[in-house]
């Protein structure tokens, strides 16, 4: 199966590369494409939907007649999940198929190698999934080298805000709830998020009882969850995504009697109920997004288009990945030009609204300089649950279906 | 305590299986630990995909365990022992090599259909109960009881039945029984079948009580190469023993030092018994 892709994908290479030959090194004629490299973890659930929503972005932007009349094509690369791949690819993007900018993975640490690479190469590149703090404070360091990267999602730091935004109405204001433990696998991104939770739980009336992290190949959960009930918190505040199926379903079949709360990233899969067989029930998850929740009026349509065409809703990263491809699109468009440095500022001037909210970018003198801003009318977040099979919006109020409900071993401590 | 037994009993079974086939046949099996994720994963598709009830889901599982295991024995391993082009000395090292590739591909086959997420198969007997005021799943209990009977069954077969004791000869004395009439190629296909089974069984439990994906191949394939050369190499009763030091070892560092450190008592210790003594705890080469 794994080698007809690579096949496939020479064979287009050689007739990308020829047709670049035959166009003339560099010459940009008015009707050349557009060309953004995704490169993006084909086989896990958060990746796949990547270069999927990018191609449904390029197709819809080509259908109206492309960027000044020059089309938008996507190259995509399949990177193994693994940092190396994602270099050479990189790499080749540029080299080979002469991209004009990169959208690439969901996983930090693959961000964070490539980084110095769109430096290097001085070509615009867009993470829409990674969350790792150190990817925009680089960027704020150096930013005469380093300002090709942009971090089209929120930051550890700002997932960790949106988080205690919606413990403290969900939890402390409506169930009162007074402490919790913070439960995180040990990652890159997780670093600074579990210094944003240790800030802002306190801050918001939770106080943090014991704080685990965990190596994320951990297959047995028994003994963190044995250890978290030993602290008697009300809440397990999450720090999950490169794990999340089998804690959730070990939390459900050991009937551990705290809920859930956190970042979740698995759970925000349409799949995660199915994989886990329903355990996710009553599992509270941060999103930027769900099926069905109009956070702008392009959130649902592009959620269901993206189900229309590719069987399943997209996951968190496809939906900031179809936004990139349109900003970036219109970035082109204000340059009226490819040229990188042109893009990358026409890029800092974005405002867009997207499928996740109004997307803008910190500044120069921004710590977090090149990020997408947090806050309300830009981007929030959401809080979500599994209820009934399904991943219902709970937070904030404008877009909230229902109330938290939580399964029957799920003892509440505080009422 | 009890989390600590089931998970030595799993390890046990699915080591048992490994250690049945290198003692009979010589073959270190590589692509273990994708047999196992192998059943797993049907079990859990069955499940879910298709909406078979939980018994047929696991059973599916098994067989799909028993017909991966078969097809290894056919399309890899069988061909590599019958070629007169590979030397004699060198067809374990092909063996080694084909087994793990073929393991690989099983992996990437599965993530490639299903993704690398987890899955997990749904547990056959729900709820918990309390056992000295600690609150165990039902299902562990069930995974540890089936285990044990599992195992038992095995030692009735091997010691009790004509099969079996044709089985024990073989590992003794491949040469000796071929003397006495038996064919060695249908006594192989007895051990396959055999252990399909045992990593069928313990690749479904496995998926009921942990979960598993296609990044546990790798993981698995290691642990129950080590507790195999931990117990001795071919010797069952080692690996049984084996697999409950390395099941404890590991939940009792998970739980006073730290769930992260886990697997690394027991990887010292396979150092020290390999310094002190290579042959294995139980080994007899």
């Amino acid at each position: 199966m794994k080698n007809i892709l690579p096949g496939a994908l020479r064979i287009f290479l050689g007739a990308a590369a020829l047709g670049a030959l035959i166009s003339g090194s560099g010459a940009a004629f008015a009707a050349d494409p557009i060309k953004i490299g995704v490169i993006a973890e084909a086989q896990a659930i958060a990746g796949a939907s990547i270069p999927q929503a990018a191609q449904l972005a390029a197709d819809e932007i080509n259908a109206k007649g492309g960027v000044d009349g020059r089309k938008i094509e996507i190259i995509s690369y399949d990177n193994h999940s693994s940092s190396a791949d994602s270099v050479r690819a990189f790499q080749r993007a540029v080299n080979e198929d002469k991209v004009n900018a990169v959208i690439a993975s969901y996983i930090s640490e693959v961000v964070l190698a490539l980084e110095p690479w769109a430096s290097r190469l001085k070509t615009p590149f867009v993470t829409p999934g990674a969350a790792s703090n150190e990817i925009s404070k680089s960027v704020h360091a150096d930013y005469a080298k380093n300002k090709y990267t942009f971090h089209g999602y929120l930051t550890s730091a700002a997932l960790a805000l949106s988080v205690c935004d919606a413990a403290k109405d969900l939890l402390v204001d409506k169930m009162h709830m007074k402490s919790a433990v913070i439960m995180s696998e040990d990652a890159a991104w997780t670093k600074p998020l579990d210094v944003g939770y240790e800030e802002c739980l306190p801050k918001i009336g939770l106080k943090v009882l014991d704080h685990i992290r965990f190596s994320p190949d951990t297959t047995d959960f028994t003994p963190i969850f044995n250890k978290i009930e030993g602290a008697k918190p009300d809440v397990i505040i999450t720090g999950i995504s490169h794990v999340g199926v089998q804690p959730t379903v070990q939390w459900k079949n050991q009937q551990v009697p705290i809920p859930m709360f956190g970042i979740s990233s698995q759970a925000t899969n349409e799949t995660f109920g199915k994989d886990s067989n329903q355990a996710a029930e009553g599992v509270l998850y941060q999103g930027v997004s769900g099926p069905g929740v109009a956070v702008t009026p392009k959130s649902v349509p592009f959620a269901e288009g993206f189900r229309n065409k590719y069987g399943n809703y997209p996951s968190y990263a496809g939906y900031t990945a179809y936004d990139e491809v349109y900003y970036i699109a219109d970035a082109v468009k204000r340059a009226g030009s490819t040229d990188a440095d042109k893009l990358v500022d026409a890029l800092e001037k974005t405002d867009w609204e997207g499928t996740i909210g109004r997307v803008q970018f910190y500044g120069k003198d921004d710590p977090f300089t090149h990020s997408i801003k947090y806050g309300k009318g830009l981007i929030t977040g959401l809080m979500l649950q599994w209820q009934d099979g399904k991943q219902i919006a709970v937070w904030p109020k404008d877009v909230a279906k229902t109330d938290v409900k939580f399964p029957s071993f799920i003892k509440l401590t505080t009422n | 305590m009890i989390d600590g037994f089931a998970i030595s009993a799993l390890y046990a079974l699915g080591a048992t299986g490994f250690t049945l086939i290198f003692g009979v046949s010589g073959v270190l099996n590589l692509s273990h630990g994708a047999i196992m994720v192998a059943a797993a994963v049907a079990a859990w598709a069955a499940a879910s995909i298709l909406h078979v009830d939980t018994y047929s889901g696991a059973l599916i599982g098994v067989g799909v365990a028993l017909i991966t295991a078969f097809a290894t024995y056919f399309a890899v391993v069988k061909p590599i022992q019958d070629s007169r082009r590979i030397p004699n000395e060198e067809k374990e090292i092909f063996v080694l090599t084909g087994t793990l590739l073929w393991g690989i591909m099983i992996q990437e086959l599965i993530a490639y259909f299903f993704t690398n997420n987890a899955k997990t198969v749904l547990p056959i007997v729900e709820g918990v109960v309390d056992i000295l005021g600690v609150r165990t799943p039902r299902n562990e209990i069930f995974t540890a009881v089936v285990c044990c009977l599992v195992i038992a069954l095995l030692w009735l077969l091997v010691n009790r039945t004509r099969t079996g004791k044709a089985v024990l000869a073989a590992s003794m004395n491949p040469r000796g029984v071929t003397l006495l009439g038996l064919e060695l190629t249908n006594i192989y296909i007895v051990v396959w079948a055999i252990y399909g089974v045992l990593a069928g069984i313990a690749g479904v439990l496995l998926g009921m009580f942990l979960g598993v994906s296609s990044y546990s191949v790798g993981p698995l394939t290691a642990s129950a190469f080590s507790i195999v050369v931990l117990g001795g190499l071919g010797s069952v009763s080692g690996s049984l023993i084996a697999a409950f030091v390395v099941g404890y070892l590991e939940t009792i560092t998970a739980y006073l030092v730290s769930p992260a450190y886990r697997t690394i008592p027991a990887l010292l210790l396979l150092v020290v018994v390999m310094y002190i003594r290579p042959q294995g705890l139980l080994g007899r080469r």
